[in-house]
């Protein structure tokens, strides 16, 4: 048994150690935002967060995820309270079909986390997942309205 | 009638021993039982140990993390780390643990072990020769600070190091080749050329 904290609230997997985190959170726990791309951890459509940390879930198997806290994209926010991310995908209308736009939201959360307020050369070393609908130049825009939203509610909560 | 022969095959072989045997001892891949069973120099000796420990760090499942120009190498023919990769994302928010685990992942072809990670800055061994790879392990400015004990350790027992000879299945299914040397040899080796002086024969490249 695997037992670890998702979205806020304590789970417990009878699975296979090596399952992939991926099929545990879609499958097992049915939250179906996270989502399955290539399997190889190269697109990055897989991608929620283990401890704070962007991880491609494809590639991570559930035996690592152990007492630890994971949060996806159903867990980022909600329509009542968006994320930062959240909010600037909407205003800068960033998806196309949208299949891919979980993993982009949650990799560029885990970037805002770590660089408040990234340059385009960290943009572009670090949200490196793949969209075929080629949304990227909206998404550079909303990752810096997403720091703007950020820096704007810490000076609101200050 | 054998007796007439015994003097010139006595000659012959002691010719072709003095010829062929020399060619053979020379080689490194001869074993540990190799070296036991021949009375060879301590210096052929330590060079056999040399060559059979860089056989090793020199292989690409070392090497590829160990880069030159800050660019980890991925597959057999080291190519650049796709995704653009580079030593600005280990302390970046995709960095080598967004995609590296502690373990295989033999289900999407991503090699894991624990410590995952791109070698020190100052252990740059890419296009290095084998000398200058001796000299850069046993350099303490860019070993990590480790002594010879240390360096020893390090390289026969760190889950990392020994990943190279359990590296996995690639994204197409196939088993990562592992370096030319058994691992049990490697470390007999690394004992013996460490414990013997670790003396970094010359001109050899």
């Amino acid at each position: 048994m695997i037992t670890f904290n998702i979205n806020g609230k304590e789970a417990e997997v009878d699975v296979d150690e090596y399952t992939p985190l991926l099929w545990v959170v879609r499958d097992v726990l049915n939250l179906k935002g996270t989502k399955f791309g290539c399997g190889k951890a190269a697109c990055g459509a897989c991608t929620l967060h283990v401890d704070g940390e962007a991880v491609r879930s494809c590639s991570f198997a559930v035996k690592y995820a152990q007492g630890k806290n994971i949060k996806t994209i159903e867990g980022l926010g909600n329509e009542e309270n968006p994320h930062p991310v959240q909010k600037a995908w909407i205003e800068e209308i960033v998806p196309q079909c949208g299949y891919c736009q979980p993993g982009f939201m949650m990799a560029c959360a885990a970037l805002l986390n770590k660089n408040p307020n990234p340059s385009d050369e960290d943009i572009d070393n670090n949200i490196i997942n793949i969209c075929r609908c080629g949304t990227y130049f909206r998404m550079r825009k909303a990752i810096k309205r997403a720091a703007e939203i950020m820096e704007d509610s810490k000076m609101n909560l200050e | 009638m054998f007796r007439k022969l015994s003097l010139p095959l006595l000659i012959f072989a002691f010719v072709s021993f003095l010829v062929f045997g020399s060619v053979v001892l020379s080689k490194e891949q001869l074993s540990e039982t190799d070296i036991k069973e021949s009375s060879l120099s301590e210096s052929d000796e330590n060079a056999i140990l040399f060559n059979t420990v860089m056989d090793v760090l020199t292989h690409q499942r070392c090497i590829n993390c160990h880069p030159s120009d800050n660019v980890p190498k991925q597959g057999e023919d080291s190519h650049p780390h796709r995704f653009d990769i580079t030593r600005n994302n280990i302390e970046a928010a995709t960095n080598c643990n967004t995609c590296h685990q502690a373990s295989n992942n033999d289900f999407s072809g991503v090699p894991g072990a624990p410590h995952w990670a791109l070698a020190p800055h100052n252990m740059q061994w890419e296009g290095l020769s084998r000398i200058e790879i001796a000299k850069s392990i046993l350099d303490p400015q860019k070993n990590g600070n480790r002594s010879h004990e240390e360096l020893m350790h390090h390289l026969t027992e760190h889950e990392l190091v020994m990943w190279a000879w359990e590296p996995g299945k690639d994204l197409n299914g196939q088993t990562r080749e592992t370096p030319p040397v058994p691992k049990d040899k490697f470390i007999s080796a690394v004992k013996k050329w460490i414990e013997s002086g670790a003396i970094i024969p010359e001109n050899k490249n």
